[in-house]
């Protein structure tokens, strides 16, 4: 990785932007990456749009400006496309990726994008993470997407890590995990771009 | 530089950082005030109480008046005390954050910088502790959730120092740093509890077989001389402070002084700042540099005590600086940080013309463009000999 990533995370406030910011660069430092997570606050409540960023580098990152210019751009809630500009920022070369049973040329008329030097990429998180974890909870297949996408990690290194990460908050309950790993594997396989 | 002590690199958030700073030097007593104001970093540690991994007297209280009045009877009766704040409820202690002071009760304080309300925001800036610095507490700022963390073990030392009896307070940025994840370094458990040692008070509170008073009346005949003697020891801090960064250096390779420099040596133009905005800065003069402009920092660490002696050699060979205050003192002539600055500066031989720029007030963000305009300001500045102003405000909408 010759350059640092930046990754902007949208969803709503519960569908846990943050948390997925903070496992993906968990994941990244457990293998000795560079990293920093950090969301952006403001008065929002559950269900509120809310922002959250990464940034990866094999070099120390010192920089401690907000994600303006973000390479990478994760869409958790595709339903408030239109309202909010989660195209904002990206460069040429960068990539969206939308939680969203549409392909991925229909998203890109959805977002409007006319810049073909930005790849849209799509992904069901919503539909898979029903489907292994039993109940709507995006961010985890989103980040099977986006290290996908991204090529920022190894599969095998996001659920190794994911897996002991989770197991401190549900030691007693190993469905979840292994659901959660699914979800991964899942949208991981499933991606689509253009 | 031989290193003894192994670290381990996790990723941490500043909060998390500080908390695990606080569970290895394993204090005797924390008293907190548990709803906002309030940071992670006390209901991280309470955690850590309840799951048994440390031994402190855990007390939470009503408010964050009452977190300082406890740490202050806790550290009389000769318990190693903290407690930790932000914003507001710093403001609430003011009171007592002058009876710790007074009282000479080495308190170590981590204060996640936020903003003061009025109207009302959570967000980063330097208004709660710029405020409290004339309290008579050493004040350590932090880049970055290392330096919060490092800064957190050297405070004990410092604090507790027979030269010292200061209260500390180990400041972080608001958000920024205390909910930002980032790779910190930590030491094993036992390295930082040999580093720390054991906290031993002179004249405890509660040695019923050599009774003392606490806190008495002290009226016309003593109350100055006491007042003379905190400020000598403020004096004799920063001594203490370059020999606990020297000692902390040896164990763990990185060197903590009052103030770090960058590429200032051969600078032209400079600024001085506090907190995380110096990392976005480091960015921004290897962006200079690269395009051949002589452009450095000086980071204060310690704010107080003021090493002006040492900033003023620092800064001696620079043509323009910027000083930049993440807090406004209202006082119609800059922040804090510009009025000590430029102070430190009257003595220089050559004194080099300095500005203001009072930024990221609230949480505004501070961006690269931002820094490189405080450069190009800087470098007119140095070409024409002419400052157009004293006090400039960054970021803003006019």
């Amino acid at each position: 990785m010759a350059e640092m990533l930046e990754i902007r995370w949208h969803g709503r406030g519960g569908q846990g932007a943050k948390t997925a910011a903070l496992l993906l660069a968990e994941a990244a430092a457990a293998v000795g990456k560079y990293i920093q997570a950090f969301p952006e606050y403001g008065p929002e409540r559950m269900g509120a749009p809310v922002v959250s960023y990464n940034r990866i580098s094999d070099q120390p990152i010192t920089i401690h400006s907000s994600v303006e210019n973000p390479r990478f751009v994760a869409v958790l809630d595709p339903t408030f496309i239109g309202s909010i500009d989660v195209c904002a920022g990206i460069p040429d070369g960068g990539v969206i990726i939308v939680n969203t049973p549409l392909s991925a040329s229909e998203m890109r008329k959805k977002l409007g994008l006319t810049n073909d030097a930005i790849k849209v990429f799509t992904v069901d998180a919503s539909n898979i993470s029903r489907e292994t974890i039993g109940r709507e909870i995006p961010n985890t297949p989103m980040l099977g997407a986006l290290v996908k996408a991204t090529n920022v990690l190894d599969i095998d290194e996001l659920i190794e890590d994911t897996k002991k990460r989770l197991e401190r908050k549900f030691k007693n309950r190993p469905e979840i995990i292994e659901g959660n790993v699914k979800a991964i594997l899942r949208a991981y396989e499933e991606v689509q771009g253009e | 530089m031989s290193v003894v002590a192994k670290k381990h690199r996790i990723a941490l958030t500043g909060n998390e950082a500080v908390a695990q700073a606080m569970r290895q030097i394993h204090p005797d007593v924390v008293a907190a005030y548990p709803i906002t104001p309030q940071t992670e970093i006390v209901q991280i540690f309470s955690s850590f109480v309840s799951d048994g991994l440390v031994h402190t007297e855990y007390v939470p209280v009503e408010s964050e008046h009452s977190a300082m009045s406890a740490t202050v009877g806790a550290a009389a009766a000769g318990a190693r005390s903290m407690t930790a704040t932000s914003a507001n409820g710093l403001a609430l202690m003011w009171e007592i954050l002058y009876i710790a002071s007074g009282s000479r009760l080495p308190i170590v304080m981590p204060v996640v910088n936020r903003a003061l309300s009025g109207p009302i925001n959570i967000h980063c800036d330097h208004s709660d502790t710029m405020g409290a610095r004339d309290s008579g507490w050493i004040h350590l700022y932090s880049e970055n959730a290392q330096e919060a963390y490092d800064n957190m073990i050297q405070a004990v030392r410092i604090a507790e120092h027979p030269d010292v009896k200061l209260p500390v307070m180990v400041c972080m940025d608001g958000f920024i740093i205390s909910h930002g994840m980032e790779n910190v370094e930590l030491l094993d458990d036992k390295v930082v509890s040999d580093f720390v040692g054991s906290y031993k008070i002179d004249h405890p509170l509660l040695d019923i077989d050599n009774p003392i008073t606490f806190g008495p009346l002290d009226l016309q005949d003593f109350y100055f001389e006491h007042k003379r003697a905190q400020a000598e020891a403020m004096v004799r801090a920063k001594n203490v402070i370059l020999q606990i960064g020297e000692e902390y250096a040896k164990l763990t390779g990185t060197k903590y002084e009052l103030f770090e420099t960058y590429r200032l040596d051969d600078a032209e133009v400079a600024i001085v700042v506090i907190g995380s905005t110096a990392g976005t800065a480091k960015v921004q003069i290897d962006k200079l540099r690269s395009q051949g402009i002589k452009a450095g920092m000086l980071k204060v660490r310690v704010f107080r005590p003021f090493p002006y002696e040492e900033i003023k050699q620092a800064l001696s060979h620079v043509s323009a600086i910027a000083v930049l205050d993440r807090a406004d003192s209202f006082s119609s002539i800059g922040g804090p940080l510009f009025s000590e600055t430029r102070a430190a500066m009257y003595d220089a031989e050559k004194r080099p013309l300095i500005t203001n720029y009072v930024y990221g007030l609230g949480g505004r963000d501070i961006n690269l463009a931002m820094i490189e305009k405080v450069y190009q300001d800087l470098l007119e500045i140095k070409d024409t000999g002419k400052l157009k102003q004293y006090v400039n405000y960054l970021g803003v909408r006019e």
